[in-house]
């Protein structure tokens, strides 16, 4: 569940610091291919996440003694 | 009616009314004669008891009225009228026969400038929250840029939430949105909001959250003004994306919120990235990756090759592109044979030597040649001209 829980954010910081890093002119070309590998699959796994993705939308109630509940809720 | 006062009935000491039995005759006269009406008078002297019951003086240039509102009465009004205030109370005049004192019970109480009683509870909740710095802009916290769970405060069955639904559906739908409903107006409904809002500090990987409703009357609306929830929203530990009512409400929640946003709608875009802008700057980075490989070498075209089935959607349509570039190009080829001219049902005549015959002059009679259609060859010969 963790896993799935993307992070967009760090996603595209690190996918940034691979495209920089493949663009500079001090990598060799084992490393560009690696960084390239490594991209590549990332954004694969990204656009993935994306294109399954499908709102989900819960509700969250309280009882009485305070102890909360999330179910599905009709639409 | 009672009986009518008799100026003689106590002409005598020894016919002398009590005191009850004047105040009591007093009361229903006035209450008789009088009965219920409007009246229009400056407050004074206005104090609140810890029972709820407000007592007052309404006053002009000549007169004074003693009033009192019941706690009953005046609990759905937004505040408290201040002294100096101008306003028109309707009521029931009466004698208050413990003290002998004639006055009016209130039972509705109107502000006679604009925004009135409303202007004045929002001023004092406002000021009560500037003072303890909840209005500060520098507590404005930033919002998440891909949120994945929303905590969404507002009515089970509002439009507002169908909206924020919709809106986060299309743009987001990474977003898992985790409802907590409450009533948005009317009793309870503070106590629910607040109860709510208390609750996101308890759900796990909260992001930010939303916390509104449509529009309405003021009235509608006044638990978003009510200082106890705005306190409540200042408390949630995540961002807070505000949006009550329509664009030109400005209430307390929106006022302490992080955003506020004129719309649930527009609170839902807020709180968003939108995944079409996030897809493009994913190509936008394929496409780098894979020019930044071309520039290490030559070699890195073989190997492009090799994962070509894991290139990334910029390098794809590039290679698309390409690919109907090259079809295009073939096609053209292909037209300009001249064997798909012979497919149109033309031929080629070619003498013995292969030379192509073109011209009738070419053709003596007898001449064999041979006829190129478009599956073979075939053996023929001229008759004559």
């Amino acid at each position: 569940m963790k896993a799935e829980r993307a992070n967009f954010a760090a996603e595209l910081e690190r996918l940034e610091e691979i495209v920089r890093r493949l663009e500079s002119p001090d990598v060799d070309l084992d490393q560009a291919l690696k960084l390239f590998e490594e991209g590549v699959e990332r954004l694969r796994a990204a656009r993935q996440r994306l294109a399954a993705a499908e709102a989900k939308v819960k509700q969250v109630l309280a009882d009485e003694a305070g102890t909360l509940r999330v179910d599905d809720l009709d639409r | 009616m009672g009986e009518p006062i008799d100026l003689f009935a106590a002409a005598s000491p020894e016919g002398a009314w009590t005191v009850a039995e004047v105040t009591k005759r007093a009361r229903a006269t006035v209450e008789q004669g009088l009965g219920a009406l409007w009246v229009r008078g400056e407050v004074t002297n206005f104090k609140a008891y810890g029972s709820g019951h407000w007592y007052f003086t309404l006053r002009d240039a000549t007169a004074q009225l003693r009033c009192v509102m019941w706690a009953r009465d005046n609990r759905r009004l937004p505040a408290a009228p201040t002294d100096g205030l101008q306003i028109f109370v309707f009521g029931k005049a009466t004698v208050w026969e413990e003290r002998g004192e004639f006055r009016l019970t209130a039972l509705q109480l109107l502000a006679s400038d604009a925004g009135g009683l409303w202007q004045i509870a929002f001023e004092k909740a406002k000021a009560a929250l500037t003072k303890d710095g909840l209005l500060d802009p520098a507590r404005k916290r930033a919002l998440p840029l891909y949120p994945r769970r929303i905590a969404v405060v507002t009515s089970r069955d509002g439009a507002a939430l169908r909206d924020i639904i919709a809106v986060t559906a299309r743009r987001w739908p990474i977003a898992e949105l985790l409802v907590l409903p409450t009533k948005v107006q009317g009793d309870g409904a503070e106590d629910e909001l607040c109860a709510a809002l208390a609750l996101i500090a308890r759900l796990p990987d909260i992001d930010c959250a939303i916390v509104g409703r449509g529009g309405g009357s003021k009235e509608d609306l006044w638990a978003f003004n009510s200082e106890r929830v705005a306190r409540a929203v200042a408390a949630v530990p995540v961002p807070v994306i505000s949006a009550v009512g329509h664009e030109t409400d400005v209430t307390l929640c929106d006022l302490v919120a992080d955003l506020r946003a004129p719309t649930p709608s527009a609170a839902a875009e807020a709180a968003t990235p939108d995944q079409a802008e996030l897809l493009g700057r994913l190509g936008h980075l394929g496409a780098r990756l894979g020019r930044g490989l071309a520039l290490r070498t030559e070699r890195t075209v073989e190997r492009l090759a090799r994962t070509g089935d894991r290139l990334v959607a910029g390098m794809e349509l590039r290679l698309e592109r390409g690919g109907h570039r090259l079809a295009a190009v073939g096609g053209r080829l292909d037209a300009l044979s001249p064997l798909k001219v012979l497919d149109r049902g033309y031929a080629v005549a070619r003498d013995e030597s292969g030379s192509v015959l073109r011209r009738v002059a070419q053709f003596t009679p007898g001449l064999a040649f041979r006829l190129r259609v478009a599956d073979g060859d075939v053996a023929a010969r001229a008759e004559g001209r």
